[in-house]
């Protein structure tokens, strides 16, 4: 049993393709190695910028040896089909073994070296490599089918126990030497075997395992913060980012000209993590504070105070021109940088911006003229919002940071005198935007990210842009599903477009999915249909999710289950499930009414399953009119017993065709009942 | 006090000087700039050019840079019009082009034990010129003061054999080495005269022109017939003026732009046309030294 180390050594590796590079590293080598029937006892895989590497733990010193059989004609075949066997073999008949009359050829293949497996492994992975761009470097690259790496390929350390696995790929010879730290440790230095990789490389400045190197960055920024009286604002992306552009990290603590604070908290804050990759601080009160944590990659002979000075100026100088922006941007109306809006074409057959601005504000005073969003008084807000939502657009700040729309068309509103309500639409009107996001609240700015959305849903559909597949070019889905949330989580009576009902319907059911609601419940309310109404189809969801775990809802859906099976077997007139709200299942099947006359004498428990019927319909269909889905469930639910008692004592099948009839019709008449709320034919169980 | 002991940081011109010296003992031609408007060194025809075909092809340049839109009227202290790259091409690349880099860094002054030089990934492409490349940008305490790519493509090729490109922002990497906050401070040489005395005029009188006075309708004008003799140059098969009017193109529909006279609708317009002219040249560059098939012409 040996261990194994590979590094692969190049010029620096992309931060962000560092993560899956190891588990691409550990993945494709379990496949060389499960092809040669290997299995090491545990895999370690590491990330530097500069470095790819894999451990293997306890991988065997040999394959195992095999025999392999494969089977040949009969003994007694014709001469004909033996000759033809011994061709394909390549052996004679006296090297075949007979067994129970059929010939076979058996080959021995001996165990092989482990070293030889990898020595075939190293450069199949490496040439199979999947970074997500690669290139071409060198003399070797005079053709076009020289190897590709994601930065040029320096070095391969290949060591089996203490012994150097020799490969050559692209010219490069595996041996048992790579480089420590570029800076600190330019040499070459001489690995022992994967036991002292890591502590040799230490010894070196390079901390190879990128966890230790994150949780370096994290607690030691975490502690300069403190002990300059403040507290930094945690950021996993930008831990992860840094350890990755690091092989020594150390992070160091500067402060910037408190005066640009007066530039919003966001901005600084988005200047210094995306461009810089800097941490930043908050003060005991919560505020920004004049402050920024970077990581070095390595230990100035100064302590880094020349590091901060340079990083300071770096961010100084980003300040300086966002503050540039800020204060030009907040001269300017943004009713009069809307006006520039008719530049930008938002799509060559749906006109410019300023097209959309003017749809989304009358949009936007429709719902809530219309009592969909808040309260009329304010659709003249919600117009507004509307008609400025979009003016940040064409502002320096958001030309130089598109990721600020909103945010700044917020700001600047404010700052312009602005009514509170209006420029918190502004903010706030392109959310929800993932799935954690939140989802608005306030009327004005619900009418306006609701406007924005529907517009661009009701647009493209229109011009037949709709998604398609995997192709969703303009956001579709995702406009769906912030309709849905801002719909549902608000509790908004809001009626969706017939054209676009069925995708709505889909997003739903994929949302509710994501939730957890089990999919044959989903199946059972949507398969009602034609319901536009999404409160209304989520709160029926939500009633037959809790029903159907109670007992009552258990023996119901047993009940009906048994009713619609004799239905089926008999083939009885199938109803088709209608949105029970609206269609009266009676008009599909006429079931068995109070009031019809029997030409038999009805059984007890017959007699009692009609009369809990005519109890229990009425009572359903005013709950479902009341939308209380819950007290139609509990409507329902009394028929529980009925049901049973009328299986156990009543005979559908009966010899009289007259109640045959009667009964199966009284069936249907339970189903349609039940189908009134959900498909029940869709819960499983 | 000055402190007499430390050494004087290089002037911006002895810092061109240092680089010339460190690339020219490694075998680059030091060339000269070349003499037309262009927005990166990248555009000079020693490096859009020569980086085709496979031979070996090493060299060194200043070049300055135009970018109308960038103007600020001489009044921000990182933003010109006009400045200068330092541009090294070498072809094929070196398997030691870091350390040679960072040697480069070492020649003006640069310490690596003091100072926190790395490589972010910094993936390039110009649309224009059909070319991409995979690189970093080389930052020194956070400031990014090289473009370090190794070209993939070319006017549309691939790099056959790839190039490495370093493109060093020299008035960004001079203001650091001299610890200045505002361009125009720079000690340009060591006889006091400043960057400033130099180039503030430029830059007031060049952001009005490019801004407020530039004749638009003669720029248009120029644009056509940049555009008009690229073609005849290339119909007459000589691919160097075709390239030159595609840069002289390229450089109008810049001033274009910062005249604030191309719509949005007409930008990407223009931008492909220019991306056309420069491709075809190199194509017909390619195609002259018989590195690649004749141009399909479509036929009239």
């Amino acid at each position: 049993m040996t261990d194994f180390l590979l590094e692969l050594r190049s010029e620096e590796i992309p931060a962000r393709m560092q993560a899956k590079a190891r588990e691409d590293l550990a993945r494709l080598f379990a496949a060389e190695l499960a092809k040669a029937g290997l299995t090491a006892a545990a895999t370690v895989t590491y990330a530097t910028p500069r470095r790819l590497t894999l451990i293997l733990r306890e991988l065997p010193d040999a394959t195992q040896a095999v025999s392999e059989e494969v089977k040949g004609p009969r003994a007694s075949a014709p001469p004909q089909a033996l000759d033809g066997f011994l061709r394909k073999t390549g052996l004679t008949r006296e090297q075949l073994t007979e067994r129970d009359g059929v010939l076979y050829a058996v080959t021995e293949k001996p165990g092989r070296a482990t070293a030889d497996v990898l020595a075939e492994a190293i450069p199949a992975v490496i040439r199979a490599f999947p970074w997500p761009k690669s290139m071409r470097w060198g003399d070797a690259s005079l053709s076009t089918e020289s190897l590709r790496w994601v930065r040029p390929l320096q070095g391969i350390v290949a060591l089996l126990g203490e012994q150097v696995v020799p490969v050559t790929i692209a010219g490069i010879a595996s041996g048992a030497a790579t480089l420590g730290h570029r800076f600190h440790h330019p040499g070459v230095i001489t690995i022992g075997s994967a036991a002292d990789y890591v502590e040799k490389l230490r010894a070196c400045h390079v901390i190879v395992n990128q966890d230790e190197r994150a949780a370096l960055i994290r607690d030691r920024a975490a502690a300069l913060a403190a002990e300059a009286g403040l507290v930094l604002v945690e950021d996993e992306g930008l831990v992860a980012e840094n350890a990755g552009l690091t092989e020594w990290p150390v992070p160091l603590l500067g402060r910037f000209d408190a005066e640009f604070l007066s530039v919003p908290p966001e901005v600084i804050q988005l200047t210094a993590r995306v461009n810089q990759k800097y941490f930043v601080c908050r003060d005991g009160t919560g505020k920004l504070a004049n402050a920024f944590v970077c990581t070095a990659n390595i230990d100035a002979h100064d302590g880094g105070a020349k590091i901060v000075e340079g990083n300071r100026k770096v961010l100084a100088a980003r300040l300086s021109d966002a503050r540039f922006f800020y204060d030009t941007d907040l001269k300017v109306p943004l009713a009069e940088q809307a006006k520039k809006l008719d530049r930008i074409v938002f799509h060559e057959k749906l006109g410019t911006v300023a097209d959309k601005v003017e749809r989304v504000a009358k949009l936007a005073r429709w719902l809530v003229e219309e009592g969909v969003v808040g309260t009329p008084d304010l659709a003249d807000k919600a117009e507004r919002a509307g008609r400025l939502a979009k003016a940040d657009l064409v502002t320096g700040m958001v030309g130089e940071f598109p990721e600020l729309q909103g945010l700044m068309g917020g700001y600047y509103a404010a700052a312009q005198g602005e009514d509170e309500a209006v420029a918190n639409a502004i903010r706030d009107h392109y959310k929800p935007v993932g799935q954690g996001d939140d989802v608005p609240t306030e009327p004005v700015t619900v009418a306006v990210a609701l406007a924005d959305k529907l517009d661009s849903l009701e647009q493209f559909f229109a011009i037949g842009q709709a998604p398609t597949g995997s192709k969703d070019p303009f956001a579709l889905r995702r406009s769906a599903l912030g309709v849905i949330r801002l719909i549902t989580e608000n509790n908004l009576r809001y009626r969706v477009p017939p054209d676009l009902l069925d995708f709505f319907a889909d997003r739903l059911k994929v949302q509710q999915r994501e939730a957890g609601v089990r999919h044959d419940l989903i199946d059972a309310v949507f398969a009602l249909g034609g319901e536009d109404d999404l409160v209304r189809l989520l709160a029926r969801v939500r009633a037959l999710q809790s029903f159907v775990t109670t007992d009552d809802g258990a023996n119901l859906l047993a009940g009906y289950k048994r009713a619609a099976n004799i239905l089926k077997k008999e083939n009885f007139l199938v109803a088709p499930a209608q949105a029970g709200a609206h269609v009266s299942v009676d008009q599909a099947v006429p079931p068995v009414a109070a009031d019809e006359g029997l030409s038999y004498t009805p059984e007890r428990d017959e007699v009692a399953l009609i009369a809990a019927l005519d109890a229990a319909e009425p009572a359903a269909a005013q709950a479902i009119e009341r939308e209380d889905f819950e007290g139609a469930m509990a409507a329902l639910a009394t028929l529980r017993a009925p049901i049973d008692a009328f299986f156990d004592s009543v005979i559908v099948n009966d010899a009289d065709p007259q109640k045959r009839s009667t009964r199966l019709k009284l069936l249907a008449r339970v189903r349609a009942a039940v189908h009134k709320v959900a498909d029940f034919s869709r819960i499983e169980g | 006090m000055t402190d007499i002991s430390a050494p004087r940081p290089l002037s911006f011109q002895a810092m061109i000087l240092r680089l010339h010296q460190y690339w020219s003992e490694r075998g680059c031609a030091i060339l000269q700039p070349y003499d037309m408007e262009m927005g990166a060194g990248t555009f000079h025809p020693a490096t859009t050019l020569r980086a085709l075909g496979p031979d070996t092809w090493n060299a060194a340049y200043v070049q300055p840079c135009r970018r109308p839109t960038d103007g600020r009227y001489g009044e921000n202290p990182n933003r010109l019009q006009h400045y200068y790259q330092y541009q090294v091409i070498l072809k094929p690349s070196p398997p030691d082009l870091q350390e040679l880099y960072l040697g480069s860094l070492a020649a003006i002054g640069v310490d690596t034990g003091l100072h926190d030089i790395r490589f972010v990934e910094d993936d390039w492409e110009s649309p224009t010129l059909g070319a991409w490349g995979l690189g970093w940008e080389v930052w020194c305490d956070g400031m990014e003061v090289t473009q370090f790519t190794y070209f993939q493509q070319m006017g549309g090729f691939d790099m056959k054999p790839v190039a490495g490109e370093l493109t060093y922002g020299l008035e960004r990497l001079a203001m650091y080495i001299q610890n200045v906050d505002n361009v125009y401070d720079l000690a340009f040489n060591d006889a006091g005269v400043s960057y400033g005395d130099v180039f503030l005029e430029n830059e007031r009188q060049m952001s009005t022109w490019n801004f407020e006075v530039a004749d638009t309708d003669a720029l248009f004008d120029l644009f056509r017939k940049a555009a008009a003799e690229c073609e005849r140059s290339l119909a007459a098969k000589l691919p160097i003026p075709a390239y030159e009017q595609a840069i002289k193109a390229s450089h109008t529909f810049n001033l274009l732009q910062a005249r604030g006279v191309i719509s949005v609708a007409e930008r990407q317009a223009y931008i492909g046309r220019v991306r056309d002219l420069a491709k075809a040249a190199c194509a017909a560059y390619m195609e002259k030294n018989g590195w690649a098939e004749p141009l399909k012409v479509p036929a009239a």
